[in-house]
């Protein structure tokens, strides 16, 4: 194996590089990147990278110096790749083993990562106006950042992790913000509807107009957003439209090239999909041992980490079997949810501990067996059930 | 090998503990603590913390 290939250059197939020169492979890696960015961390793009004073965003790679707001990945130049970026994989070969990257040159390859994470949903209709965004990129969050400085009248389209974290964000640069969500509570599929009903107290306490179990129908305006039109026929004057309804695996480039696609590449225990082609980070579905095998995509970052890495063992024959306890994080005024293992509406909700300050702790169960927990606050006592989740099912 | 955390920067997000249970771990209070001198054997899981590190707060210093 001399020749590797990465499609998809973000933090999944970023970690597989370095962990394949920590393993002490030498031969050539080439990264493929959709982006014109090398790899950077996506969790601050709804979060403290929103609040930055947007001094100098214009430099077209330089992600490393971009403000100093934490975007930066620690080790990427020490790391001996050829970055083929700004033009994503446009197909896949696997017995002439060469990725295709439409008119340009295939790239020829003996061991391939497939990590090309996901893309942003976007709304049927909202067309060419200006104003509507969605948040999956840097660029995207440099859109957005700007869009900011006019101080618009503000939508917010799902209110899943990315819109629940970008409103509780504009609320804190005190833009008014309407968040707009299909469930009875926001973040109800992730989190169920008790610790969702706690979510949408603090939104509400932190004066954000809370509409839900409401899509967004539609959007109007003259060369711009100027209303955002509900499916109860609620006319919402707005400037900016913030899209979040959601992403889907970037799986199209795949579609016949003999892999398995089920929402997803779908991978073995060891992160393979075929011989010598492994798939990590949000776009691989794999079995999960917490779940009894079912098939699960994460679209955490720890999970893109140690998806990443076990894509490299597993492309070198030294991968163990593994099964990832997911973990996410999400900051909301103050407050930070995190959990382990499998959370939310398909499993049994039992909130445990509930403090007025605003920490509880929630674990989720299924078939009588405990599958996950989220907690604000009780951090010490998550860690504890993630050890034990881990070695159950390990 | 040493690890260093700024505790200036650390949030508890805990995903270090997570990836090096046998290096970070959390006291009663929640804060976190350490071992700044782990075996060689814990270095790729020490390393894997820090890139895991929500807030970049790890700093490892060479061998």
């Amino acid at each position: 194996m001399r020749r590797v290939a990465i499609a998809g250059a973000g933090l999944a197939g970023l970690t597989a590089a370095q962990e394949l020169r920590r393993l002490g492979y030498d031969g050539e890696i080439s990264m493929i990147g959709a982006e014109r960015h090398r790899p950077y961390r996506r969790p601050p793009l709804s979060k403290e990278y929103l609040l930055a004073n947007d001094n100098d965003n214009d430099n077209d790679n330089d992600n490393d110096s971009d403000n100093g707001v934490g975007v930066a990945l620690a080790g990427i130049d020490d790391l001996s790749v050829t970055w083929l970026l700004g033009h994503p994989a446009t197909g896949l070969d696997l017995v002439g083993r060469r990725l295709h990257r439409g008119a340009l040159p295939p790239v020829p390859f003996d061991a391939l990562v497939i990590a090309t994470g996901v893309r942003a949903r976007t709304l049927p209709g909202a067309g060419e106006l200006r104003g509507v965004v969605t948040l999956r990129g840097l660029d995207d969050a440099r859109a957005l950042r700007a869009a900011l400085t006019t101080r618009p009248r503000v939508v917010v389209a799902g209110a899943g992790f990315i819109g629940s974290e970008v409103a509780a964000t504009l609320r804190a640069l005190d833009l008014p913000v309407t968040l707009v969500g299909p469930g009875r509570v926001p973040l109800r599929r992730p989190l169920g509807d008790e610790v969702g009903a706690i979510v949408a107290g603090l939104h509400r306490a932190h004066g954000v107009d809370l509409r839900l179990g409401r899509r967004v129908a539609g959007v109007t305006g003259t060369g711009r957003v100027e209303r955002v039109h509900l499916d109860d026929g609620t006319a919402l004057p707005a400037d900016l439209l913030v899209v979040a309804l959601g992403a889907e695996p970037e799986t199209e480039w795949l579609r016949g090239c003999g892999l398995r696609l089920d929402r997803g590449v779908v991978v073995d225990r060891h992160g393979l999909a075929a011989p010598r082609v492994a798939a990590a980070g949000d776009v691989a579905r794999r079995p999960s041992a917490l779940l009894g095998g079912e098939l699960v995509r994460v679209e955490h970052y720890g999970n893109a980490l140690e998806q990443g890495a076990q894509a490299a063992r597993a492309l070198l024959g030294v991968a163990a079997p593994f099964d990832p306890v997911p973990s996410f994080w999400c900051h909301l005024y103050g407050h930070r949810l995190q959990s382990a293992g499998f959370t939310g509406t398909g499993y049994d909700l039992r909130l445990v501990t509930r403090e007025p300050d605003g920490r509880f702790l929630a674990e989720y169960h299924r078939d009588g067996r405990l599958v996950g927990v989220v907690t604000a606050g009780f951090v010490r006592r998550l860690t504890t059930y993630r050890q034990s989740l881990t070695k159950e099912y390990a | 090998m040493r690890v260093r955390v700024d505790m200036t920067l650390c949030q508890t997000h805990a995903q270090c503990v997570f990836a090096a249970p046998e290096v970070f771990a959390l006291d009663d209070d929640d804060e976190l603590v350490y071992d700044a001198t782990p075996a060689d054997a814990s270095w790729p899981a020490v390393e894997q913390a820090a890139r895991a590190c929500p807030v970049q707060a790890i700093f490892l210093d060479g061998d």
